[in-house]
Order: structure tokens, then sequence, then C-alpha cells
């Protein structure tokens, strides 16, 4: 077990200040960096994925230097992968662990995945009440319709 | 209600449903007050739509007020670009309440939100209608006596119906029995269905029409599109099974009535017409009272 955890330190160094996102579900790495807009990142940026996880089988980790995410890139984060943990990383020592919540209300980061849907043809912030945190269901504010995780897309 | 505006059904309590139809039961006896004669009254149809339009400029007129506004986005600002936002917020210096039906769902909360005036919803998209459930409300409840412990029958197209759904949703606070008939490819969706179950509420679902005439106090009709088949063979099946004619209501109940949101093409023949149970033209005339009351309420002008 003690190796395990050290061959993983291997691959993935330790970055001296930052945000570690842990236990995002392998497929949703390359999502996370999309949506938190991280291919434009200029600072070190760790990525790693396919590891082996006691939580969730097989697991991605992102080391992000220097970097410390604001509420609504979190929540951004727990819509996509909610079982990720954000490790906030100062002196390369751990000084903040929290596991990303689904939030009640989402504003702006969602699309609404009705294509007559006024904010999908007007300059409209998206606003969406979560109505099954679970299973991710959000119901629209303007339409009223619901987008499910099957069909959900960021802004 | 003062100054709040009417998107969706569910904006208003059940008690203000009430006091909207109390309301209407006044207008019916004395339609024409002069009450909003100081006021102007925008109607914006973003979207062509004779009756509903016809109906809140009849209300308006009848109670003294200006009508401005436009009958479909073509002779309006839109062809030249402007954002709704903007169209609002000017439309807004200019009314003292906007009514408005566009195409696209939630274009009426998006407004109400921008307008510095309320906003009554004639219409948004295949999302909501409420003036026309407040005077299917207000037809049940004066045919009926009550709008408690009734047997409705919705009959057509129940899955893209937006009146259908919308009424079923507010029907589920007046302990409904919901007699639902439709083919299987039109089917109530499961997220209208789901307000009848959270309130553990009889409903029967059929594909036989003839079967629940004589159980339901309401038959509300609505029409079958042929676009809503991806087969046509699909259509043919069944474009004549949710036909209501006059010799099918020789088992309905005496107090039968039946409900159409019109525009009605042949999904009630003629011969229904002089039936007293036909009630679809009533009903029409039911919603220039309903939307006085809304405009009056809404305006401040009654209580």
């Amino acid at each position: 077990m003690e190796k395990e955890i050290l061959r993983k330190e291997l691959k993935v160094s330790a970055i001296e200040n930052g945000t570690v996102i842990d236990h995002i579900p392998s497929g949703s790495v390359f999502q996370v960096i999309k949506i938190l807009n991280l291919t434009e990142f200029r600072n070190q940026l760790l990525v790693a994925t396919n590891l082996d996880s006691q939580k969730i089988g097989k697991k991605g980790i992102i080391k992000v230097s220097n970097k410390f995410f604001k509420s609504d890139e979190i929540n951004k984060i727990a819509l996509f992968a909610p079982s990720a943990t954000l490790i906030i990383i100062k002196n390369y020592e751990v000084v903040e662990k929290k596991k990303v919540e689904v939030p009640d209300y989402a504003e702006n980061i969602v699309k609404c995945f009705n294509p007559n849907c006024i904010t999908n043809n007007e300059e409209i912030s998206t606003k969406f009440t979560v109505i099954d945190k679970k299973e991710l269901k959000l119901r629209c504010h303007y339409c009223e319709k619901i987008t499910a995780r099957n069909n959900i897309a960021f802004r | 209600m003062k100054k709040k505006s009417l998107v969706s059904i569910n904006d208003f309590t059940r008690e203000e449903h009430i006091r909207i139809l109390d309301l209407a039961g006044a207008f019916e006896k004395q339609p024409k007050q002069r009450i909003l004669q100081d006021y102007v009254v925008a109607t914006l149809f973003f979207e062509p739509s004779t009756r509903t339009r016809l109906s809140f400029e009849s209300a308006a007129t009848r109670l003294g007020a200006r009508v401005i506004g436009f009958t479909d986005s073509s002779s309006s600002s839109v062809t030249k670009g402007e954002s709704l936002r903007d169209t609002i917020l000017t439309v807004s210096n200019y009314c003292d309440i906007i009514v408005m039906r566009h195409p696209r769902e939630g274009s009426a909360r998006f407004a109400a939100e921008v307008a510095t005036v309320p906003v009554i919803n004639a219409g948004d998209g295949a999302n909501q209608h409420p003036t026309q459930t407040l005077l299917d409300m207000y037809s049940i409840r004066k045919t009926q006596g009550s709008l408690d412990n009734l047997n409705v029958g919705f009959v057509g197209d129940l899955k893209y119906g937006r009146t259908v759904h919308s009424l079923v949703q507010a029907l589920c606070n007046y302990n409904t029995t919901f007699h639902l008939v439709s083919p299987n490819e039109l089917k109530l969706p499961s997220s209208v269905k789901m307000s009848i179950k959270e309130r553990k509420l009889e409903y029967f679902q059929s594909t036989d029409l003839q079967e629940v005439i004589s159980k339901v106090d309401i038959l509300y009709m609505t029409r079958i599109q042929k676009e809503r088949f991806s087969d046509p063979l699909d259509y043919e099946k069944v474009k004549n099974a949710y036909v209501l004619r006059n010799s099918m209501l020789e088992t309905a109940k005496s107090n039968l009535k039946i409900l159409h949101p019109l525009p009605r093409v042949n999904e009630i023949t003629t011969d229904v017409d002089d039936n007293p149970k036909a009630y679809y033209f009533t009903q029409a005339l039911n919603g220039v009272f309903v939307r006085q009351a809304l405009l009056a309420s809404i305006l401040g002008v009654v209580e």
C-alpha cells in the first residue's frame, strides 16, 4: 500500500503552491481541464490519469501550480466530477482539503440542452436549480426544461 | 397580485388562482367597466396568435385601457436585429403592463426580469400559457360548480400539448381524477405525471375515447398533429380514433361539458356544436373575463 502511494507520488510530482484536484473519474480528466480553461494555463500543470483508486476505481489527478480556484470554478468541477477532492497546497504542505459539492443552483456554468430555450438564443446567463444532486438533474430557470447528466454541456 | 408578473401557472398560489376566478366572475356580470382608462397595455406578439391577442385586446379595451403593440415580429425592430432585452426595456417606458407571446421557451421569464412593468405571459414556445389554464379552470368551475373532486378526461396529444400540461398541474390542487386518452406515441410526459403521483391522485391511461366518455365530468379535447409522428402510417392508424362525434355522447353524464383550447380542426365533428354539452366557444368567451381580471388585479385597480 505504501509502495503504491510512493509510486503515484513519483508519477505526479509535488507542487510548491497551488491546487490539487484529486479523485476525478478517469474519463473526465480532459473535460475538467477544458472546462477550467487550463489549456490556456501558463504555469506548471501536472496531469495523470488511469491511476488506481480505492475510492473510485480508476482516477485522474490534476495539479495546478499557483492557482487557487474561485467558488464558481469549484462548482463547475462538482457538476462534472462530483467525486473530486480539492487540496490546497502552500509550501509543499496541505493547508486545506475539501470535497467538492454539487451546488443548489448553477449560474452561467451549464448550457440548457433545449435548443429553443431563450438562453441559447439571446445573450443571457443561464440559471438552473439542481433538483436531483445524485442523478444530476437541473431545471432551467427560464424554459423550465430539465437538463440531465447525459446531456449536460458547459458554456 | 399587484405588480406581480404572471409567467408560469405556478407563480400564483391556489388562493390567488381562486381570487382571479372570482374576479373574472364579477367581470362576466359587468364586462364593461372603464376602470383602466388611464392605463396603456402593450401586446407584444413575436409570433402570430389571433385568438389570444384579440382576447387580451378585447379585455383591455372593455376596461377602457389603450392598447399598443405589434402582431408579429416582422413588423417590429426584431427584424433589425434588436435583442429581446432591448425591446422589453424600451417598451417598458411606453406602457403600464406588457402582454407577450414569443416563440422561445423561457422568453417570458426573461422579459419579466428585465421589464420595469409587470409581464403577462401569453405563451412562450412550448413552455407555458398560464392565462389559457386560468380560463380552463374558470370554465370547469363555472360548469361544474366547483373545481374539487372532478373526473377530467384529457384526449389527443397529451405529449406536446402545453395547455394539457399546465391544466393537469393546476388541477392537481383539487383532488382531480385524471383519465388520459391518447395514442401510445403521445402519452402524457413522465415529468407531468410526476405532479399527479406526488399528490397521490388517481389516474387512468387509455387509448379508447368511447370508454371514458361515461366516466368524466369534463372532456378536454386536443388536436393530434400529423407532424408529431415520425411514421405517417402511425398517424393514419390513430387519426380517426380520437375524433369526438355527437353519437358518442349518448352514454355521457348529464353534467358533462366538452372543452377545447381551439383552434379545432376535425377532432370534434361539427354535429357536436349544437349539443348543450359543447362548451368550447363559451370557454373562449370566458378567456376575456379571466384576462380582464388579470389586467385589473395586476395593475392594482382591484384588490
